[in-house]
């Protein structure tokens, strides 16, 4: 009955209920201040939204086009005529380009380092894709204006000519490069470090139990990867991608200064046009009036609510995966 | 272990390096090069040269918008800090719509623009200038937009309106389309493709342009001339001289920029049959007999002109523009009041105009500039 730590002098502390401070003031002010820090992002979070939903309510109130399939951004004229079809369709678009490219390099990369990359050579390739993300994307977008567009030229001539038939590389207007494709390949550089940092962490979690048993079980080495670490990596991967992709979807500098924007839907992925949530935001914003303005935070609110679905749509898909451990940095 | 540490150790040493680096390079950047006098304020200087009167300027002195008066703006502005120490005047070339919209928020002391104020816009202006003023238009630059074009071989080329309209909406895909051969005899034109571009964002000079084409060839171009561009493909470019740059740089291409762009990147411009006896060559004083034919139809004080785009004076060039200065009549701002009339005084005195000549634009008739002079006496 009597319990034996009664003999004891020095009783250690009740320990506490998760959640609940001891009562000590150190605890208090410490349980305070993460709360309030878990609270503030909320309220900030719930500001902005609010404020986003608000001035886009005044936009959408007083448009005289249909918000959803205009293809025209008129919204400094009286009366105001605006739509997003192009903007959903260009940010969509060059998003699924840019992932298309960047994932499978990304993978590549992130096994190599994690698998295949000597010692010496590994950490100092890490390294310098890591790097990739410290160039300020209007750097991107110089570079890709004056350096990359040049250079696709016969590239896009190739693919015209020997994929044309897909409709989709078919080149029908002539141009410059400064096309829904360009800004995909470039897209698809800038999301290419996050992707590879994340993946490569991943693939480095792969219980070493694992490896060693496919190993032992007379494994080539690209047979351990296919069989323990692809599978164990694949949510990690997944959600490296969404996180590449969330970026993608919100890049600004580097498409204004690349895309020829034009309110066109076209299949033509090579040809010149088209434009994005983002590019339209910063090419309108200086010339826009009040309401100009308020007609492109209503866009915005439309890229808030893709990316929300973006990322619903990767935890999804990550909780279904019940092998998932962690693994997601 | 120990050589992850190593190899951590260089990775973060590297790490340091840049970053120290960037710093080092973007202090040198964000040099801060404003001068201003010890409390503000003008000193007495030396008599200005060139009837620049600094008298009442003070401070620093806002204003953006078209980027066609640009290289004239610079210019202006050039002489006119050097004439008065202690001010500071800072216009950002963007477009014609970007400066009306900051006109009309209060932020900047005057606005650039190729095409006058709307009236909607004379509206909106009635908040920011107090005291029931409204914002006006003074006509203070004219200018050429000049055709730029790009054709490897191709040095001189004859073009008329509905030609130019067709290379602009997409009919009219290579050089050596049957139309533009049948305009330039004895030119040995390549199969090369066209390239147009146009502006991206809401341009007077745009305008002006379309103004243009819808005079001289309403059958080929149908489009109700606006700021913003209104023909199918071409291909976009931001600011007048995002559009040089393309010229400049793509094989096949053609575009529309004030004529000092041209100038100032060597760009080829093409000439204009408008029917008179010769095409005529885009150059100031070409642009001052068409917009000499220019009238006003601004009320009171404001002066917005009305262009004879479809002239066909002898030596007329017809794609013209004419830059505006934007402020209110009355209730400008009473920090900025001094030195917009002080500047302003110099752009539309003789000195002022005649600095454009050099420069490819072309100057204000002399009794439209006369007006205008009178008009910025009374600005309060």
């Amino acid at each position: 009955m009597a319990s034996s730590t009664s003999t004891h002098i020095d009783t250690a502390p009740p320990v506490p209920k998760s959640g609940r401070s001891t009562g000590r003031a150190g605890d208090k002010i410490f349980s305070g201040l993460s709360k309030g820090s878990g609270i503030l992002l909320l309220v900030i979070m719930a500001s902005i939204a609010a404020f986003l939903t608000y001035r886009a309510s005044i936009a959408l109130s007083k448009n005289e086009g249909n918000f959803l399939t205009t293809f025209d951004w008129n919204a400094s004229a009286r009366p105001p005529v605006f739509g997003i079809a192009v903007l959903l369709f260009g940010t969509v678009v060059s998003s699924i380009i840019a992932m298309a490219i960047a994932v499978p390099i990304a993978v590549g990369i992130a096994l190599f380092i994690s698998h295949y990359a000597p010692r010496k050579l590994a950490a100092p390739l890490a390294y310098v894709v890591d790097l990739l993300a410290a160039v300020p994307s209007i750097i991107y977008g110089i570079w890709g204006a004056l350096f990359l567009v040049p250079q696709l030229n016969g590239l896009n001539l190739w693919l015209d000519q020997y994929l044309g038939w897909t409709y989709v590389f078919d080149k029908t207007q002539v141009g410059v490069a400064r096309s829904l494709f360009t800004v995909g390949i470039l897209l698809a550089i800038m999301i290419l470090p996050i992707v590879t940092s994340v993946s490569r962490e991943v693939f480095l979690q792969v219980p070493r139990m694992n490896e060693e048993a496919a190993l032992a079980l007379g494994a080539t080495r690209w047979e351990v990867i296919r069989m323990s670490v692809l599978p164990f990596g694949r949510s990690g991967v997944i959600s490296a991608s969404m996180l590449g992709l969330g970026r993608a979807l919100g890049e600004t500098m580097a498409v204004a200064t690349v895309l020829s924007p034009s309110f066109l839907i076209s299949g033509h992925i090579l040809d010149p046009g088209g434009g994005t949530f983002a590019q339209n935001i910063a090419a309108k914003f200086d010339e826009a009036n009040e309401f100009g303005r308020d007609a492109l935070i209503a866009s915005g609110l439309v890229l808030f609510l893709l990316t929300l679905l973006v990322n619903g749509a990767a935890r999804l898909i990550i909780a279904r995966r019940k092998d998932f451990s962690g693994a997601n940095a | 272990m120990k050589l992850q540490r190593k190899n951590r150790l260089r990775a973060s040493a590297l790490g340091a390096l840049v970053v120290s680096g960037a710093l080092v390079l973007t202090a040198c950047g964000s040099d801060d090069n404003t001068k201003t006098g010890a409390d503000g304020t003008t000193k007495a200087s030396a008599p200005a040269p060139g009837d620049i009167k600094c008298d009442g300027a003070k401070g620093k002195l806002l204003a953006s918008g078209s980027s066609a008066q640009k290289n004239a703006v610079d210019l202006w502005v050039k002489n006119y800090m050097a004439a008065c120490s202690g001010v500071e005047v800072n216009y950002k070339s963007s477009s014609s719509g970007e400066g009306i919209v900051a006109f009309n928020q209060g932020t900047v002391g005057f606005a650039g623009s190729d095409s006058a104020l709307k009236p909607e816009q004379v509206e909106d202006s009635k908040k920011i200038c107090t005291g029931g003023g409204q914002g006006i238009n003074l006509p203070m630059v004219g200018g050429p937009i000049a055709l730029g074009f790009n054709v490897a071989g191709v040095d001189k080329l004859n073009l008329d309106a509905a030609t130019i309209a067709n290379i602009f909406n997409d009919k009219i895909k290579k050089w050596d389309d049957e139309a533009i051969k049948k305009l330039n005899p004895g030119v040995s034109l390549p199969s090369t493709a066209i390239q147009a571009f146009h502006r991206s964002e809401d341009s007077g000079t745009t305008e002006n342009l379309g103004k243009y084409l819808k005079a001289a060839a309403p059958d080929a171009w149908s489009y109700e001339a606006s700021k913003k561009w209104p023909a199918p493909g071409g291909q976009a470019a931001s600011g007048s001289a995002g559009v040089a740059s393309q010229v400049k740089a793509v094989d096949g291409a053609i575009g529309y920029f004030e004529l000092s762009y041209a100038t100032s990147q060597s760009i080829k411009t093409v000439d204009v049959n408008t029917g008179a006896s010769a095409p005529v060559k885009a150059t100031p004083d070409n642009a001052s007999k068409a917009i000499s034919a220019a009238k006003v139809t601004g009320t009171g004080s404001d002066l917005a002109l009305k262009l004879d785009y479809a002239t066909k004076a002898e030596g007329a060039y017809p794609i013209v523009l004419v830059t505006y200065e934007v402020v209110c009549d009355k209730g400008n701002k009473p920090e900025t009041l001094g030195t917009v009339k002080s500047f302003l005084e110099y752009t539309a005195s003789d000195a002022g105009q005649k600095a454009l000549t050099e420069n490819g634009y072309a100057p204000i008739p002399a009794e439209i500039n006369t007006k205008v002079r009178e008009v910025i006496k009374s600005l309060a």
